[in-house]
């Protein structure tokens, strides 16, 4: 830890890495937590995923991976989206055959594209000591987007995911805020991409919003808690990796996966103490050591 | 009926709606009075909750028309507070009472920002109507079945509609809580129309006006009619013998 603290100073892939996990934690904690509070996190997953299809195209034909990426999460959400809203019988079985058919068309693209074959691992698992220095711009621009549009339409948002027929019947047009909070995902997904890869997105995306939900009594409290932890977590997880030399994503799904572990345990434990303190208020509470 | 063209506030006009081959609801009339308050009651599937969500504008005719103040059900249900027989949301969602209630308020104001103060007044209003202020700061999932009626209640107030619809209000809580939300919705009929769906007739024949039965089709009676053979003929047998009896 010492020894990542000292070259944090100096070396400035570091800081770079450092910058993209926190701007990465922005993402995570507020459309994080709407995943979780709408329970859309296999939604989610599918449009993770499929974004594949969209970086192998983007190699495949010479353009930036990252815009790649980006087109298809949004493509990915609007289609997961209408499959949700137009087809409901069958919609697990649908956004799973996407979440697939979007991986296989990457896989497929990528195979054909010369010389590209070994960074494959590099978008399932991400690496963020790799993402340059221009790309935090992008992220940055990223956040503002997110941080702009919900602080415009929170209130349809927070509608759409808490009672969807109340929002409705109020006049707020369901059909647009639900896809584009879906839309919000796919941005997301694109930010965490960077950080972690396309197949751990799922836990940074929903682990720390999970994390603070056990403690928490708003969702605008949650999107803040979330942040915090996601900046945490993925600032902890960079620096635990530095001396082992472990692959920083794993290292940073692993622990956001241990502390959502031991945070349910715990939370759940203060709550049955709490219920038992009402119940049977005990007079030699105080006296236990 | 007694209800002039005037000052009817819905109207419902030989309406018919099915889900796939299932026929719901055939051929259905009704005209709603301002400031009346209707039950409709009639047996479980009969489709009493379809025509709610008719007139509501959630579900769309096969046949027929609905005017609700004199325009189609979409543009005018923001004229409408509703209360669902379910709530329609997770109990273990973290929001407090008085966001719930604030919800009441979309549709009215800007698209955009956060809610104004006349919001939050208009919420505290709701809350005090139903007695429920002190609620306010409180997380849903600690509330009693009767304390999340209430909050319902309010936030369908909170919208300060012209039109009250409620779905079995009081399904789910006491008889002593029953008695107080139905008191409740007698001041409440003062200054508003109230559309009210009950399993128990006998009950809320001592506040409505006049009560609608449903089963496929509809049937009205004024509350003074409410005898025992038709209580019986609801809860015995069909109430479409009723209905075949009123269509002579």
């Amino acid at each position: 830890m010492t020894e990542f603290l000292s070259a944090l100073g100096h070396q400035p892939f570091l800081q770079t890495a450092l910058l993209a996990g926190l701007l990465a934690s922005i993402g995570t904690g507020v459309v994080g937590s709407l995943v979780v509070v709408k329970r859309i996190t296999f939604l989610a997953g599918g449009i993770a995923h499929s974004v594949l299809g969209g970086i192998g195209a983007a190699l495949y034909f010479g353009l930036d991976p990252l815009l790649g990426a980006l087109a298809a999460a949004v493509l990915s959400a609007l289609l997961i989206g209408w499959v949700r809203l137009a087809w409901q019988a069958q919609e697990d079985t649908l956004i799973g055959a996407l979440w697939a058919i979007g991986m296989a068309v990457g896989v497929l693209f990528v195979a054909k594209t010369p010389g590209y074959a070994g960074d494959l691992m590099t978008y399932l698992f991400g690496n963020i000591l790799l993402v340059p220095q221009r790309e935090l711009w992008l992220m940055g621009a990223l956040d503002a987007l997110l941080l702009i549009v919900i602080g415009l339409y929170y209130r349809q948002l927070l509608a759409v995911c808490f009672d969807e027929e109340l929002a409705r019947l109020r006049g707020v047009n369901v059909t647009f805020y639900y896809l584009l909070l879906l839309v919000l995902v796919a941005v997301t997904v694109v930010l965490l991409i960077q950080v972690v890869g396309l197949i751990l997105v799922i836990a940074l995306l929903t682990l720390p919003a999970a994390i603070a939900g056990h403690y928490v009594k708003s969702v605008g409290r949650m999107m803040a808690v979330a942040t915090a932890i996601g900046a945490l977590l993925t600032s902890l997880g960079l620096a635990l990796s530095y001396e082992p030399d472990l692959p920083v994503g794993p290292t940073i799904i692993l622990l956001a996966g241990f502390v959502y572990l031991a945070s349910a345990i715990a939370s759940r434990l203060i709550a049955r103490r709490r219920t038992r303190a009402t119940l049977h208020p005990d007079p030699a509470d105080g006296e236990s050591p | 009926m007694t209800e002039t063209s005037a000052d009817a506030v819905i109207r419902v006009a030989g309406v018919s709606f099915s889900y796939g081959a299932e026929p719901a609801l055939e051929r259905i009339d009704l005209t709603v009075a301002e400031r009346e308050f209707l039950g409709i009651v009639g047996p479980n599937a009969g489709g009493k909750s379809t025509l709610l969500k008719l007139i509501l504008g959630l579900l769309v005719p096969q046949a027929g028309r609905i005017e609700v103040l004199g325009r189609p059900p979409r543009q005018a249900r923001r004229a409408i507070g509703y209360v669902p027989q379910y709530p329609g949301f997770a109990r273990d969602f973290p929001i407090s009472v008085e966001q719930v209630v604030l919800m009441g308020r979309l549709g009215t104001g800007p698209g955009f920002g956060g809610y104004r103060r006349a919001d939050r007044l208009a919420a505290r209003r709701a809350l005090e109507e139903v007695e429920a202020e002190e609620l306010a700061p409180r997380q849903i999932t600690t509330l009693s079945g009767g304390q999340l009626q209430r909050v319902l209640l309010a936030r369908a107030l909170a919208s300060e509609p012209r039109i009250l619809i409620l779905d079995e209000p009081t399904a789910s809580v006491d008889q002593r809580l029953e008695s107080d939300i139905f008191e409740h919705l007698r001041v409440l009929n003062e200054r508003l129309t109230i559309l009210l769906v009950s399993h128990d007739v006998a009950f809320i024949s001592r506040y409505i006006t006049r009560v609608a039965c449903v089963n496929r089709t509809l049937v009205c009676h004024r509350t003074e009619a409410i005898d025992s053979p038709v209580i019986e003929a609801l809860y015995g047998e069909p109430v479409r013998r009723v209905a075949h009896e009123h269509r002579l």
